[in-house]
């Protein structure tokens, strides 16, 4: 397999004024990041936890370049991207390959009629007005809002604004998408609705997906999962294995999903349930296994 | 609902004006100003009165609702008119003279004709631009148009993004604004009572949230824009063309004759006799 997303080292760090006192403002050296070792392979589902201030969110906006790293590399596609002579050509390059959907729907679509803004990265790239027709329809087709290419996004619902946001960063034909907590803002429905698309994607498209999220449920349909606590990466495994380290995970703030919590309180109590289920159904199997052989 | 009021009062619409390409309909808006002002005889005059009297109809927009857009302007033509009527001097003798006050048969005729034309620069103004045209597209024309000042260092593509920009977020700053006043109601704030101070006062815990929000998203905005590859208009091209179609082509042939027309007319008098009724009738002078 190849290597998409390779970091070596990398360490971020910025400064904060304290707010006690107004006087002399100490400048505090915030450690968001802390020597991160991370290698994604191309197709892979990633899901990243931790809670907030972890860092989760730096080390996604250090992959596109939005924030420089103080230390350490970043390799995208095998190309070093952390190196002094980067050339703005090369820097738009790494931002078409790895493309991000942000938390708030309404503050990253830029135009005032959908089509339009899915074709935003696109002509960014001074691609072809017949290449632009091209991508737009497929970006949108994909995420099934083609019938609402003529409307205006403050029309939309959440959900919908979000798949259109999808959508702009797919007609750039990235091959990474990650998802800054693209669902915290959004009700159940449209939280499906743009998880459903990113598996769709994974699977259909093979696009590698980085979901950074705090909803644990999300994160247990990754093949893989790591959390970062206080800017270092602390645990990295498939969901399964993650989400087996109870009182780990309780210890920096997060939990199971709520299946698996159920089953861990029911085995504390005596029940004795075995199994690594994570989803509700596979959980609600377990249980109700269990309680007939009782 | 304030989220009900229209965008720069734009009718949506299929009519042969809707349908122009917006460069044009700036161009032509262009003409027609300078038309109205060179029309300074009744019959000129008259000529455009029905000029814009022919584009509303072809626009099919009621003219009610067209009537209804001097409602604004109405004070403006009442005070030219009241001014024209009482400052103009004319030859012979005066309708009325009472006092300081005189007024001249030519005072009640300019004022009539002063009145006209700013009612016909409005209407056909907006008739051929705000009215039928959708203020993106407006944008989009504006920016072609002007891409020659370019070259001497005006940044012609980033007034236009932000023009976009502009229109594609006061839809939803109006949703956060009443989201906010919401939110202040239900916590007994009371933005329709009492006098103005009271009311400006109670605007200001709107608009401090309001604007503090808006800095957020402009940041946001700013950071989705630059992960979509965004860096001004450099070897950016565009989804939509605008081309020019035979309508377009239709509509500077008649803009021209009417120009045309309009020279014709005013050069016109010099060459026939200033003692014939004819003359009298066509090239009355106010």
């Amino acid at each position: 397999m190849k290597e998409i997303i390779k970091t070596k080292d990398l360490c971020f760090s910025y400064f904060e004024y304290s707010d006690n006192d107004n006087v002399n403002q100490a400048k505090i050296d915030v450690h968001a990041l802390v020597d991160i070792n991370l290698t994604v392979n191309e197709g892979e589902y990633l899901a990243i936890l931790g809670h907030n201030g972890s860092g989760k969110s730096t080390l996604a906006k250090l992959l596109n370049l939005i924030l420089t790293p103080q230390r350490g590399n970043i390799f995208i596609d095998g190309q070093d991207i952390t190196k002094p002579d980067l050339t703005e050509d090369e820097l738009f390059d790494v931002r078409r390959k790895v493309g991000m959907v942000f938390q708030n729907p309404d503050n990253q679509l830029v135009a005032t009629i959908v089509e339009e803004d899915v074709a935003f990265g696109p002509e960014n790239l001074g691609l072809p007005r017949e290449e632009i027709r091209r991508r737009v329809n497929f970006a949108l087709n994909t995420v099934g809002m083609s019938e609402y290419s003529g409307h205006a996004p403050h029309k939309l619902s959440g959900g919908q604004k979000q798949r259109v946001a999808i959508a702009g960063v797919l007609a750039m034909k990235p091959k990474v998408i990650i998802f800054d907590e693209s669902t915290a803002m959004l009700d159940p429905r449209g939280r499906k609705e743009v998880v459903d698309i990113m598996e769709k994607l994974n699977r259909e498209e093979s696009i590698t997906i980085i979901n950074i999220t705090h909803y644990m449920e999300e994160a247990a349909r990754a093949d893989r999962v790591i959390v970062i606590n206080d800017g270092k990466l602390i645990m990295d495994g498939t969901a399964k294995e993650v989400f087996s380290h109870v009182d780990e995970l309780h210890s920096i703030g997060l939990e199971s999903p709520q299946g698996r919590e159920l089953i861990n309180e029911l085995n504390k109590a005596g029940l004795n349930i075995d199994t690594d289920a994570l989803n509700e159904d596979e959980c609600t199997e377990a249980i109700l296994n269990k309680l007939k052989a009782i | 609902m304030i989220s009900d009021i229209t965008l720069g009062q734009f009718f949506p619409g299929f009519s042969p004006i809707h349908k122009l390409d917006p460069r044009t309909k700036i161009i032509l808006t262009t003409l027609f100003i300078i038309e109205v002002f060179l029309a300074d005889t009744p019959l000129l005059l008259a000529l455009m009165l029905l000029t814009t009297v022919i584009m509303i109809g072809v626009s099919r927009i009621s003219f009610a609702v067209v009537l209804r857009g001097i409602k604004p302007i109405f004070f403006i033509i009442i005070f030219t008119a009241f001014f024209n009527i009482f400052m103009t001097k004319g030859q012979g003798e005066p309708l009325v003279h009472f006092k300081i006050i005189t007024i001249y048969k030519e005072g009640i005729i300019r004022a009539v004709f002063m009145g006209l034309r700013v009612i016909i620069l409005i209407l056909g103004t907006s008739i051929l631009l705000t009215y039928t045209t959708s203020p993106i597209s407006l944008t989009d024309g504006l920016e072609i148009l002007f891409k020659p000042l370019k070259k001497i260092g005006i940044p012609v593509h980033l007034f236009s993004m932000m023009m976009t920009i502009a229109l594609r977020f006061i839809p939803t700053l109006i949703e956060e604004t009443e989201k906010i006043m919401n939110a202040q109601k239900s916590r007994g704030a009371d933005f329709s009572q009492g006098g103005l101070i009271k009311r400006v006062k109670a605007l200001i815990p709107i608009l401090v949230p309001l604007l503090v929000s808006s800095f957020k998203r402009a940041e946001e905005l700013a950071t989705a824009m630059e992960a979509r590859c965004y860096r001004g208009d450099k070897n950016r091209t565009k989804l939509v063309k605008l081309t020019y179609k035979p309508l377009d082509f239709l509509w500077f042939a008649m803009a021209v004759l009417l120009f045309g027309g309009i020279i014709a007319l005013r050069i016109l008098p010099g060459h026939i006799s200033p003692d014939s009724l004819i003359y009298d009738i066509l090239f009355y002078k106010v």
